[in-house]
């Protein structure tokens, strides 16, 4: 493909249409069978990548309620002081419902904006979990926090992504005690850890637990059961198509 | 057996009874027969009695564990331990399909099955974008029981909460009507608990013959014994007593500490996600949110007896609206296929299912197959999706990446949250009142830790 001196002019390069995704960071082959060899001959094959977590902000026009939102968003932060590039990485819209990706060293103060604007007022913080993606190389984890406001009926997530290698995240405990729990859980299962938070202690696992359990890189464990002279593995080395 | 000779706990190095120095000053490890040490250091000083109440006590709702220091009967400060009952299945639902993924979220929190498959299939079908396909016989089977699992799982949290603090006959009394609601689950869905009934895409299974008439057989039967639990405590002045003012949180701190459901109503603010956010089609049901304004343990009892004869309202207007008609989504590579019937030999299988496949379309043999043995794949993406559970807040994130697998899901449950007001609702009471307290806030550990 690359060498076109070959071609007839005129022709394109390339396949027709509009430029692909990129190639998923992780799932190969149509099935997404592994450990037993391709014997569907479609084991080759890319599957795109269009998660919305990963790439840029979703393109506009979003839906009114989302515009709104934003702009509410962007002259709260400018009555606080802070640019709204500053602390704002990219804003996806999916599903109906608005992710709002906050640079990490800027959440705390972010937090305190969304609670207290009149416009935004966001009084409850629902949660706080985590999720890990190991192919995204320097943005690994990520702390995903639910908001929602009373005032206005209305609810927006915020997303914070940290690398692997320097796992801090702001605490946001300050502006929202019920935070409390959820970034020790967090922590427990992910190795995110919150700086400012009062008492970061593991909160589900045993204190002397070692590893964070729900790291993707973490095995489920198991063992394999006889049953009747058939012997079933474990769940996680089981063949499955994912 | 009497010539166990008592060695003085100073003098032993056994870590769990005795002495021990700390930063702190002394401390005693009451286990038996060091007992004088103990008043001999009370008397000497200063008295600051650890208690830990829990993981097994028959007062804490299950495994949770409560650290309490005491001064006196007085509760100064009060702390929960949770992850007792943490069986990872947040974890493990990575390496199940979409569908099976319903089995595990029934077992978390185990009075409100019905909800915790809600939340996590309403976020399933937000990914998939087929939450307006979803059939109407399902969505009233789906509402209708997720109200009758209200009742259930109110009843137990004023069964126990009675229990605890002496009430006996109101144990026994919301056990029978338990049972009752139980029983109706059993002839719907074929399991009194842990029903893995919701999936996506609809229900597993078509309402049986009978089940309606049975459903308005309980409601009358509820609808003469409510007015038995309330006739026992409303104006009990035992019950009141060990109630009203107990376990006291107000607005600000429910906002603060992040709390919802009849915690947050009792502060007198009407906020129920099934008004204020409505899914699968509460919004054209006819029902009040039942508030009061005294902010303690009391004020959350009435609630709930009244949010229960809310649910029967809402249950018999579901089966006055119940039109014939499916119950799982009309797209052929979501539907689960099979619509089980017991055999003859007791085994569930579906011989009209095994004739329509085996005999008559091969397309549906495909389907069958294709979604049994892989599954379906959802678009990558995450979604929250939260519905009013019994106890509040039921929120189910769900990520894809595009597999047959959840890539994540995690479950806000409220007992998890809420336990976090523990604190804020029984320090500077009595250590009797702490019970009453976290009754009131109604944890199931099944869910808090999951």
């Amino acid at each position: 493909m690359t060498d076109e001196q070959g071609m007839e002019p005129g022709l394109p390069s390339g396949p027709e249409g509009p430029a692909l995704p990129p190639e998923h960071p992780s799932r190969r082959g149509m099935f997404g069978a592994e450990g037993s060899g391709d014997t569907s001959g479609y084991g080759g094959l890319v599957p795109r990548d269009t998660n919305p977590v990963r790439g840029a902000s979703t393109p506009r026009p979003w839906a009114e309620e989302f515009e709104r939102l934003d702009e509410e968003v962007g002259s709260a932060l400018r009555e606080a002081g802070i640019g709204y590039e500053d602390a704002v990485e990219k804003v996806v819209v999916d599903r109906g419902q608005m992710t709002i990706f906050i640079k990490r060293e800027k959440l705390a103060e972010t937090a305190k904006v969304f609670r207290d604007d009149p416009a935004l007022r966001f009084e409850m913080c629902t949660g706080v979990d985590g999720v890990h993606y190991p192919e995204e190389t320097g943005r690994e984890l990520h702390a995903c926090i639910q908001l929602l406001s009373i005032t206005h009926n209305r609810r927006v997530n915020l997303e914070v992504a940290c690398p692997d290698d320097d796992p801090h995240v702001p605490s946001i405990t300050e502006t929202y005690p019920s935070a409390n729990w959820h970034e020790r859980e967090a922590y427990d299962f992910f190795g995110i850890i919150f700086d400012g938070h009062q008492a970061l202690t593991r909160i589900q696992m045993p204190d002397d637990w070692p590893g964070h359990p729900q790291r993707k890189d973490y095995p489920l464990g198991g063992i394999p059961v006889e049953y009747k002279g058939a012997t079933i593995p474990p769940p996680d080395e089981r063949r499955a198509y994912q | 057996m009497n010539d166990v000779t008592f060695t003085p706990a100073e003098e032993t190095d056994d870590p769990y009874a005795g002495v021990r120095e700390t930063t702190e000053g002394p401390v005693y490890t009451v286990t038996g027969q060091d007992w004088e040490d103990v008043v001999g250091a009370a008397a000497a000083g200063e008295e600051r009695v650890v208690v830990n109440m829990g993981p097994q006590h028959p007062s804490t709702h299950g495994v949770l564990r409560l650290i309490l220091e005491l001064d006196g009967e007085i509760v100064t400060e009060a702390r929960c331990g949770v992850g007792y009952l943490h069986t990872g299945i947040e974890k493990n639902m990575e390496y199940r399909n979409w569908t099976q993924g319903v089995t595990f979220v029934t077992r978390m929190d185990y009075l409100a099955p019905f909800f915790n498959e809600a939340a996590y299939v309403l976020g399933v079908e937000r990914l998939l974008g087929i939450t307006d396909d979803i059939p109407d016989r399902a969505n009233v089977i789906r509402v209708m029981m997720m109200e009758l699992n209200r009742i259930s799982s109110h009843l137990v949290c004023i069964a126990t909460g009675g229990m605890e603090i002496g009430a006996l006959t109101v144990m026994t009394v919301g056990f029978r009507e338990r049972e009752k609601t139980l029983d109706i689950f059993e002839l719907i869905t074929g399991l009194r608990m842990n029903n893995a009934y919701i999936r996506p895409g609809g229900v597993a299974q078509d309402l049986p013959p009978g089940a309606v008439e049975s459903v308005r057989e309980y409601l009358r039967w509820m609808w003469d014994h409510i007015g038995e639990l309330e006739s026992f405590c409303n104006e009990n002045p035992i019950f009141k007593g060990r109630t009203v003012g107990i376990g006291y949180l107000d607005l600000a701190g429910c906002m603060a500490l992040g709390i919802t459901g009849p915690m947050l109503r009792a502060t007198g603010l009407p906020w129920d996600l099934r008004k204020s956010q409505p899914y699968s089609g509460y919004e054209t049901y006819d029902f009040d949110v039942p508030t009061a304004d005294t902010c303690d343990a009391y004020g959350r009892f009435r609630i709930r007896i009244d949010e229960m004869k809310e649910s029967l309202k809402i249950v018999e207007q579901c089966l006055d609206r119940l039109e014939p008609g499916p119950v799982m989504i009309e797209d052929k590579k979501i539907a689960w296929p099979a619509q089980l019937a017991i055999g003859a030999d007791g085994m569930g299988n579906s011989l009209d299912h095994i004739r329509h496949i085996m005999g008559e379309s091969m397309e549906a043999l495909i389907h069958h197959f294709k979604l049994v043995t892989e599954g379906f794949r959802v678009p990558p993406g995450q979604v929250y999706s939260a519905i009013e559970s019994p106890r509040g807040e039921l929120g189910a994130h769900v990520v894809s990446e595009g597999g047959t697998r959840p890539y994540r899901v995690h479950f806000r449950d409220p007992s998890f949250n809420n336990l976090q007001a523990v604190s804020a609702t029984s320090e500077g009471g009595m250590v009797a009142d702490v019970i009453v307290a976290v009754a009131s806030i109604d944890p199931v550990m099944g869910g808090c830790d999951r």
